[in-house]
Formats: C-alpha cells, sequence, structure tokens
C-alpha cells in the first residue's frame, strides 16, 4: 500500500491524475486477487453435481469500490492528511500542552460511565429491553476486563508470556461449581475460596515453569491450559464430564435477598416490585464492576509497592534483579499467584452468572483473547486494556445487531461467522497504528519532580 | 597468603578458588585477599577470567573448588559459594554491576534505585499485606528509600534526570546510575565490572572521582576489574593480576607496574625471546603450538567475550570435551622459563633436550 512515487512525477502530476493512475492499479490488482475468489463460485445444484456460479456484478462491485477507495484515498484524503500535518506541525507548543478534557479526565469519566450504564440502558430501554444490554455487553466485556487485568499481572507487569491463563478461569468456575452445588456453599464464601483455589494452581504451574523462559514458558503454559481442561473432559465422576454442571446457585444480595422467584425473600417480594430477571442481572453487572474496580485497585496499589516494582525490573532484566538481592523465584511465584487468583475472581463469578459450566468455555481460544486484549490494551495500562476488551468483545457482540448487514448482503449472511476475521482485521489495523498498544507509554510508580510517562520504546516485553 | 593476624581486616578472602567449564579451566587455584576500606583491582588481559571471578563471587556462578569467605563488619562471616544468588546481596551486602550495562531500562532513575532498596522496602511492607491496606510504616520506609535514592542520584550527578527512563541516559551516565543502583543496596563490597569501559576522560574522572568518594565516606570497599590503567592505578589501593585463569601478581599498583610477568602478559615478549626461551626449555612441542597462535576454537583467544557474555549462557558451553590452554600462550610462563633458564649452562642444553621432564616454574597447568 505504500505510496512510491519519485518527486520528478509528483510535480508533472496533479494529485487527482496521480489519484486517477492509481486508482486503476489498485482496481487491476483487486481483480486479479478476487476473479477467483468472489467472481467464481462452486456449488451443489439438485441433482448433487458441481456447478461453477459466476458472480461477475459482484466482482465489480468490489472492484469499483477498490478503485473508487483509492482515488479518493490518494486524491482527496491524503493532501487533506498532510495540510493538517503541516498545520499541526506549525503549532506544536498550543496541541502538546493541553490535552483533551476527555483525555485528561479519562479515567473518572470510564468510572461515571460504568456506574451508570445500566441505568441509562434501564431507562432507555425499560427492565425487559435492558436485559440483552446489560447481560451482553455490559457484563460479557466487563468479565473479560477482568480477565485481562489479572493476565496483565503476568504478562504486563511480570513479563511472563502465559498462554493457558484459561486454566485458572475454569478451576475458578469450577471450584464455584462444585462446592456449591454439593455443598451449597454461599457465593460470598467461594468467591475469595475460588480465588485462592486458582492461586494455588498457579503457585503449582509456576514451580515446574520457573526456570523456563521466553517461547518455552509460553508453550508450557499453554499444555497447562489444555491439561486443565482435558481433566475437566475426563474426570466424569467428578466433573461430569463435557455434560458440564448444571444447577449452579445464583448469587444471593449479601443473603439478604435472593434472586429466586420462588424463595421467600425474592427481591421483588422484599421490596414489593414487579418481577423481573433483569434485577439479577443488574446486580450481577454491579458485582463484577466491583471485581474489576477491585483488580484495578490491587493492580495500583501493587505496582506501588516493592513487589510490583520487582516485577516489573523482572521484566526489564532478570540477571540484573538477582544482583540486586532480589529473589526470583518467589517474585515470579506471587505475580503467576496474583494473577491466577482474579482469575478465580472472574471463573467463579462466571458459573454464578451463567448457571452452567462445561469445559466447552474453556478452550485455548479464549486465552488468546485474553491475550490479544492485553497486548491490543498495551501492556502493563489498565486503561487501555479496558478500551482493548470494550473494542473487541463489544465489537464481536454488536455484529449480532448488525442486521442492515442482511440488506446488503442476502438474507442468509450471518455477520457472526465473520467474528474472527473482524478480530484479526481489527488487530491487524491496531498493530499497525499503535505497535504498542492503545496505551504505548508506562506510568512510572514514584518521581521526584513531575511523573513523565516512560516512552513503550524503552520498555521490555520481558522473556519469561 | 593465608597468614592474616585479623580476619576481620580482609573483607574478601578467596581461596584456591577454581572454576571449570567441562574442560575449560577458567580459573586455576586462585587465592587473593581484598583488603576492607581498600579499592582492590583484578586486572588482566582479555580472557583471563576476571569476569568468572566475579560470578563466583556474586553468586552467579558456583565454583568447581575453593572457599570464597566475606566477612561483615559486625564480625559475622559468609561462605559465598553456598549462599544462593539472590542472597549475596541481601545477608552479605555484596554488590555488583555488569561489564554490559544492566538497567532496568524502561523504569525511571528512580524506580532504579528503589527497585534496589527491595528487601527493607519488602520489610517495611510487612511483605506487602501493610502495604496493601496502606499502613503509615510502609509510607515512612517508602520517604526514606526515596531520600536514599535522591542522595545516591545526587552524587552521581543525576537527579536533574531522576524522572527520566534508564533507558534514555548517555552511556556514561548509565554506567554512573549503575553504581548509584549498586550503592542502594547498602553494600560492604562493591564489585564493579569494567567501570570506565566506553567512557571518555572527562567521563572518567568523574567516575574515579565517585568511586574515591564512595571508598572515603561509606566504608564501602570495592572490588574493581578494569582495563583503563589510569584509573586502575590512580585510584586502586592494591592490584591483582590475572593471566589465564591464575594469579601472576599481587601487590601495590606500583610493584605491579613493574612486575616483568606482568608487562609480558599484557605486551608480550619478542618472538625471537620466546623462542631462545622455548629452545632453552627444550619444549618443540611448545614451539610448534606456538606457530599456530593460541587454539582460537578452544582455548581462551585474543578476545574469550564468551566468558564476559551473559552470564547464564556459559555454564554447560563445552561439556566433556577437554579445553586446555595451549602451552605457548601464557606470557607470564614465559618470563618465567626465561627467568629460570638462564642460569643454566649452555652445554647443559644440548643434552637435557631429551629428558622430557620439562622445567614447569609455576606448573600445574595440565
Amino acid at each position: 500500500m505504500a505510496v512510491t512515487v519519485s518527486p520528478e512525477r509528483d510535480v508533472v502530476a496533479t494529485p487527482v491524475q496521480r489519484a486517477f493512475r492509481e486508482a486503476l492499479y489498485a482496481g487491476a490488482i483487486a481483480l486479479g486477487l478476487f476473479v477467483l475468489f468472489i467472481g467464481l463460485k462452486t456449488d451443489q445444484n439438485i441433482s448433487n453435481e458441481l456447478i461453477l456460479l459466476q458472480r461477475w456484478g459482484l466482482l465489480a462491485i468490489v472492484v469499483i469500490a477498490t478503485a473508487v477507495g483509492r482515488f479518493v484515498y490518494v486524491g482527496y484524503a491524503q493532501p487533506a492528511m498532510e495540510r493538517a500535518k503541516a498545520q499541526k506541525a506549525a503549532a506544536p507548543a498550543a496541541a502538546a500542552t493541553a490535552p483533551g478534557f476527555v483525555r485528561r479526565n479519562f479515567n473518572q469519566i470510564g468510572v461515571a460511565v460504568l456506574l451508570l450504564y445500566p441505568v441509562v440502558i434501564v431507562l432507555m430501554f425499560g427492565f425487559q429491553g435492558s436485559l440483552k444490554w446489560v447481560d451482553n455487553f455490559g457484563i460479557q466485556i466487563l468479565i473479560y476486563v477482568m480477565l485481562a487485568w489479572g493476565l496483565n499481572i503476568v504478562i504486563g507487569l511480570a513479563g511472563l508470556l502465559d498462554l493457558g491463563y484459561v486454566a485458572f478461569y475454569a478451576v475458578g468456575a469450577y471450584a464455584y461449581a462444585l462446592l456449591g452445588t454439593h455443598f451449597g456453599l454461599s457465593f460470598w464464601i467461594l468467591l475469595p475460596a475460588a480465588g485462592l483455589m486458582a492461586a494455588f494452581w498457579g503457585v503449582m504451574l509456576g514451580f515446574p515453569v520457573l526456570r523456563l523462559r521466553g517461547d518455552y514458558l509460553a508453550i508450557v503454559t499453554l499444555a497447562f491450559g489444555e491439561i486443565i481442561r482435558l481433566v475437566l473432559i475426563n474426570w466424569r465422576e467428578v466433573t461430569n464430564g463435557s455434560a458440564g454442571i448444571s444447577g449452579i446457585p445464583k448469587v444471593t444480595f449479601f443473603g439478604l435477598m435472593s434472586f429466586n422467584v420462588s424463595d421467600p425473600n425474592y427481591i421483588a417480594k422484599v421490596l414489593g416490585i414487579a418481577q423481573s430477571g433483569a434485577y439479577y442481572k443488574i446486580f450481577l453487572y454491579y458485582l463484577i464492576l466491583g471485581l474489576c474496580f477491585l483488580t484495578a485497585f490491587v493492580t495500583i496499589r501493587l505496582r506501588r509497592l516493592p513487589v510490583g516494582r520487582a516485577w516489573e525490573a523482572l521484566r526489564e532484566d532478570e540477571i540484573a534483579c538477582r544482583s540486586l538481592g532480589i529473589n526470583t523465584t518467589t517474585t515470579k511465584l506471587t505475580a503467576f499467584a496474583t494473577g491466577a487468583m482474579f482469575g478465580g475472581f472472574a471463573g467463579s463469578f462466571f458459573a454464578a452468572r451463567q448457571g452452567f459450566v462445561s469445559p466447552e468455555s474453556f478452550v485455548f481460544l479464549e486465552s488468546a483473547i485474553i491475550l490479544a486484549i492485553v497486548v491490543l490494551g498495551g501492556m502493563g495500562s489498565l486503561g487501555g486494556i479496558a478500551v482493548a476488551a470494550l473494542v473487541m468483545i463489544g465489537g464481536t457482540e454488536i455484529l449480532r445487531e448488525l442486521n442492515f448487514l442482511k440488506v446488503v448482503f442476502g438474507p442468509d449472511f450471518t455477520p457472526e461467522l465473520y467474528r474472527m476475521l473482524l478480530f484479526g482485521m481489527a488487530m491487524v489495523i491496531v498493530m499497525l497504528w499503535k505497535p504498542r498498544g492503545f496505551v504505548g507509554s508506562r506510568e512510572p510508580t514514584a518521581f521526584l519532580k513531575e511523573r513523565k510517562a516512560v516512552s513503550g520504546s524503552f520498555t521490555k516485553e520481558g522473556h519469561g | 597468603m593465608s597468614a592474616s593476624p585479623s580476619t576481620n581486616d580482609f573483607i574478601l578472602q578467596v581461596e584456591h578458588l577454581s572454576m571449570k567449564f567441562g574442560g575449560l579451566i577458567a580459573i586455576g587455584d586462585l587465592s587473593f585477599q581484598a583488603r576492607r576500606g581498600e579499592i582492590t583491582a583484578l586486572i588482566g588481559p582479555n580472557g583471563a577470567g576476571k569476569t568468572t571471578v566475579f560470578n563466583c563471587i556474586t553468586g552467579f556462578y558456583k565454583p568447581s573448588e575453593g572457599m570464597i569467605t566475606l566477612n561483615r563488619i559486625d564480625g559475622s562471616s559468609y561462605l559465598l559459594e553456598r549462599l544462593p544468588n539472590h542472597e549475596i546481596p541481601a545477608r552479605a551486602k555484596v554488590a555488583r554491576t555488569f561489564q554490559n550495562i544492566r538497567l532496568f531500562s524502561g523504569m525511571t532513575l528512580l524506580e532504579n534505585l528503589l527497585v534496589a532498596q527491595h528487601n527493607k522496602l519488602m520489610k517495611a511492607s510487612g511483605y506487602t499485606m501493610l502495604g496493601l491496606f496502606g499502613f503509615s510504616s510502609y509510607r515512612k520506609a517508602s520517604a526514606e528509600s526515596i531520600d536514599l535514592a535522591k542522595h545516591w542520584l545526587e552524587k552521581a550527578n543525576l537527579v536533574d534526570r531522576a524522572d527520566d527512563p534508564a533507558g534514555d541516559l548517555p552511556y556514561g551516565a548509565q554506567r554512573r546510575l549503575e553504581i548509584a543502583r549498586a550503592m542502594c543496596t547498602g553494600p560492604e563490597l562493591l564489585c564493579l565490572d569494567e567501570p570506565a569501559a566506553g567512557l571518555n576522560p572527562k567521563e572518567s574522572a568523574a567516575l574515579n572521582a565517585l568511586l574515591m568518594d564512595i571508598k572515603n565516606n561509606t566504608g564501602t570497599s570495592i572490588l574493581l576489574i578494569e582495563h583503563d590503567m589510569s584509573v586502575v592505578m590512580q585510584i586502586s589501593d592494591h592490584v591483582v593480576v590475572l593471566e589465564y585463569g591464575r594469579k601472576i601478581s599481587d601487590g601495590s599498583p606500583q610493584s605491579v607496574r613493574t612486575d616483568p610477568r606482568v608487562i609480558a602478559a599484557y605486551l608480550g615478549v619478542d618472538d625471537e625471546e620466546v623462542e631462545t626461551v622455548l629452545i632453552e626449555v627444550g619444549d618443540e612441542d611448545v614451539i610448534e603450538q606456538l606457530d599456530t597462535g593460541p587454539d582460537a576454537a578452544h582455548g581462551p583467544g585474543t578476545s574469550s567475550s564468551f566468558l564476559a557474555g551473559p552470564v547464564t549462557d556459559t555454564i554447560g558451553h563445552s561439556e566433556g570435551e577437554r579445553v586446555t590452554v595451549s602451552k605457548g600462550a601464557s606470557k607470564a610462563e614465559q618470563v618465567d622459563a626465561k627467568a629460570n633458564a638462564a642460569p643454566r649452562k649452555p652445554a647443559e642444553r644440548a643434552t637435557a633436550k631429551p629428558t622430557g621432564s620439562t622445567p614447569k616454574p609455576r606448573g600445574g597447568r595440565k
């Protein structure tokens, strides 16, 4: 896509002429690329024979769209961008000193939006209409925010590439599901228990992989994630295999109110309001929001404590850490355990929200998505990761809502199927535009005179 | 050499230290002492094993043989070869810097110095638990640690850049920061691996001043590897010279400077002279090897950077293969041989040739 036009040609060709020529080239390339992909399609006819469908109209649309797009980009968008850049260069001081109001108060605005989100949704759509928005968007995204913040401790701070993070999510979910269904223990007891259990497995994983670095560490953690999943599938007596565990008890409002319609202390009966499933969802929304805030609070606090600094130092240079008397073994183990603990919290919440867990929910793809969120958001940055989770999870969820696409591509078009394609495209685009994620810089944990963000070009990614 | 009236005079005693990597003997039977409150320099040509000695002292390598005793000022002593890597700075109070600077480049200067105070702060934060809930004891310790960091930043003349990332500093400043970081661990022995490498004369002078300041004002003893002789001769009180893993000289800077064995090790001896010596010694085998030069593939070549490279990579490098220094490679040994051979009669030379028992004045290299 790089524009490689020599300066001499620039002088003779006006932007429009150049744009016209490049549009022709782009159209020709698109034609060559797509003639077999789009122009022809194999299909079966009624008598089960293979036939070749010709779709020249569609091909023409794609080629023309490409050519027009290139024409507009080269002829109008590029000169406009250059003008904007020149203007910016002419007045650099003003732009640098005054970051926008939104950017300055990003965290406060984010917290306010998150707190008000269910209220606004209920006001807009009513209780019944709010279900989808609170559950599919709000809770779903926040679960991933929490998971990504947990993984951020392991990868973003300590620099240990963990590809099996979903294992701790699974441990937390099954801990709650099993203890909750068999012993009838409350969510509020099992939440810390699930966290501790996951932390314990974090340490268990940590011990054998302490000596491994980089790719080797990634592979072993990947294997660990698969081991946990396979155990869950095959240990039928306990986990009920692939069929999963259902009938997991719901969370209660700290034991005071319940969300089961049949219970005497059902929330609607206690408060004397109309029955609705939305109360539970809204309660769960605030619950996971609270857990997210807990994760963020602990992460921010830990970064300013010696252990958090040691994690970051470990990411930067492990040998230097040892020369300063830092016990790298315990430091790595605490990173694994802390990250796993938040995964366990998220897992037990997930089990409570779904009411059903099965090994299907803990496949490698989940680990990959969480990792992608961390990388996309910018390793180590909480705000960036939250935005990345919103884009990635919210983006894939919103695809279900884009019904107008059916009008364009025909009634049997299901946008969800293109989820992964768009996911990949989004990652490529973001990585080209911001190679270090949305927030590439690092906030120092202490300062003498002023807090200056450390540019991403100085920080290291860690070697495991 | 080990006779010392009071062991507390010596902060560090290295006795019969040997380090073998497979068949390669990087250090052979090395003994020396470093006095408390002095600057001891460890010098030698490239590949002499200086950094290996450092890695043994600071626990990055476990020596094959020998004993390294560190006597702290409170009278306690530690056998460094038995302590785990990270406990050497924490308990025995030995801090080190690296030949290829190892700063936390993505962290600010201040943070670098705070990481160095990890163990102290860890205790103050109640192993994270008290600090997590914001107890005041941690806040106090944290403020103190920032004061100490500021103190050392001022000493290293870096306080203006305290909030910049360490990776953004020029090379000379990075060297000073690494020393300041090591000093923030509160060491009794500071090991500096080529602190003046790559510095210009002005920076080198500033480094000398910093080291003298550390020596005079903190009571920290310094052990130093250096190639820059202006640094070594100006500031060190005691010099130990290594060549091919063996000590060839030990004493004050003046005595070392005039030692013919040291001069030979650094500058070499004339080829003619070498041949005369070797013929006198009667070792044809050696002459043959001399013609081809030191075996670059095995023995320490002219640049044995693999000894100084990333410390973790070196172990297990040459397993199961016996590697020895080629016999004629040690220049200091040639000087010895010459000195020993000179009194012998020329007539004897002709007949003594096939006896096979070549005189090995400083023996043991087998």
